[in-house]
């Protein structure tokens, strides 16, 4: 399938202050978000293989332009997720296609390694929809100060017949995380857990 | 008046490449910048709060420059621009206005010598309110390509005490305008309106 992207968001959230504390580093999370057409909408396809060759362009462009929005070597990421709004004629699956089968290789490649599951999320909906992207360490998911998510929303999509699919990636975790869990220099990046 | 405090930035860049018509050899780029800052003057009336626009024209700088770097770094490839404020609950919608001064000049100074009337929207509101900000011609308001307007917003902010801040700029006209009315090609750029 030819990917038809109608428009490309890139945000770039940078808190520099939480409670009146000034943070050590500064945490920065970049979010690039994609309209697509649907090539399905409206109707039931059973075989969703051209949805699933579209995640994973999807996962290296939108992987590559946070990380470029963030002016960070890839292996600098700390986070990373994705998430699908399907528009109102199309199907929850179809949002399953773009983000599971194919586009976490990429993805992982865009932000050099990745050992952890890429969190999701997904849901249906018209256009302006917040969605929120779920956000967890890339190398440990039990990182507990990278538990964290990031909202979008494109005030004109998704139409009908379109998806919007975003990853989000940061650099560092919770501003003031402080609830414990398995930190970050205890990461050992083997198995994806921790 | 202290400097302001900043508790983040979030910068967006949206990369237009058609909307159903052909699709454009250059995509529009249209973005803004916001940064979400303390409100001096929250929870009480205060009858003199003039001097806090000086006070915002050193941030109205670095946000000028945050987001043409973001648009690719080229000042004279801006050709529209817009401002805008949302003022958190404990706050005043004059508030706002502090923001007129301070943010035309900051856009002034880095475009060189832009001539129309920078465009604007504010309003009070609280946590993820959305703000359209208004967006026209850098040097003539009258061009009609160039009526658009970008909708933004923070998802935790304005917290009570704050106010969101707001520079937006475009690389150009809509991206399938052709309602007619004045074309950019023909401004002459001495009033600011033709």
């Amino acid at each position: 399938m030819s990917l038809d992207i109608r428009r490309i968001s890139v945000l770039v959230e940078e808190t520099v202050s939480e409670m009146e504390r000034v943070l050590d580093r500064p945490v920065k999370k970049a979010a690039a978000v994609a309209v697509i057409r649907n090539p399905f909408a409206g109707r039931y396809i059973e075989d969703l293989t051209p949805l699933v060759e579209a995640g994973a362009e999807l996962g290296r462009l939108l992987g590559e332009r946070c990380v470029a929005a963030l002016g960070i070597a890839p292996h600098e990421a700390e986070s990373y997720g994705k998430a699908a709004l399907v528009g109102a004629d199309g199907e929850l699956e179809h949002a399953a296609a773009l983000l599971h089968p194919a586009m976490g290789a990429p993805l992982r490649t865009a932000v050099e390694k990745g050992a952890a599951l890429v969190p999701s999320s997904k849901k249906r909906g018209g256009p302006g929809r917040p969605l929120d992207i779920p956000l967890g360490h890339k190398d440990a998911a039990y990182v507990r100060s990278h538990f964290d998510g990031m909202e979008v929303s494109i005030a004109d999509a998704p139409r009908a017949d379109e998806i919007v699919v975003a990853v989000a990636i940061s650099i560092g975790g919770r501003p003031l995380a402080r609830v414990g869990g398995l930190r970050v220099d205890e990461v050992q990046g083997m198995d994806g857990l921790r | 008046m202290p400097e302001p405090k900043i508790r983040k930035f979030l910068t967006l860049v949206e990369e237009i490449h058609h909307e159903g018509g052909k699709p454009a050899a250059k995509p529009l780029r249209r973005g803004a910048v916001v940064a979400v800052i303390a409100n001096p003057f929250a929870g009480t009336y205060h009858d003199d709060i003039a001097g806090f626009m000086d006070d915002l024209k050193p941030l109205g700088l670095d946000m000028a420059r945050r987001l043409i770097d973001a648009l690719g770094g080229d000042a004279t490839a801006i050709e529209s621009y817009g401002k805008g404020a949302i003022i958190g609950e404990a706050g005043e919608l004059e508030h706002g206005a502090l923001w007129h001064v301070p943010g035309g000049y900051a856009m002034r100074e880095l475009l060189g010598d832009a001539k129309a009337i920078v465009p604007s929207s504010k309003k009070v509101g609280g946590p993820g309110t959305r703000l359209d900000v208004p967006i026209t011609h850098i040097n003539a308001s009258y061009v009609r390509s160039h009526f658009d307007a970008i909708e933004v917003g923070v998802p935790d902010a304005p917290r009570s005490g704050e106010i969101a801040l707001v520079l937006a700029m475009t690389t150009g006209a809509r991206i399938h305008a052709r309602v007619g009315g004045l074309k950019a090609a023909d401004i002459k750029g001495e009033d600011g309106l033709r």
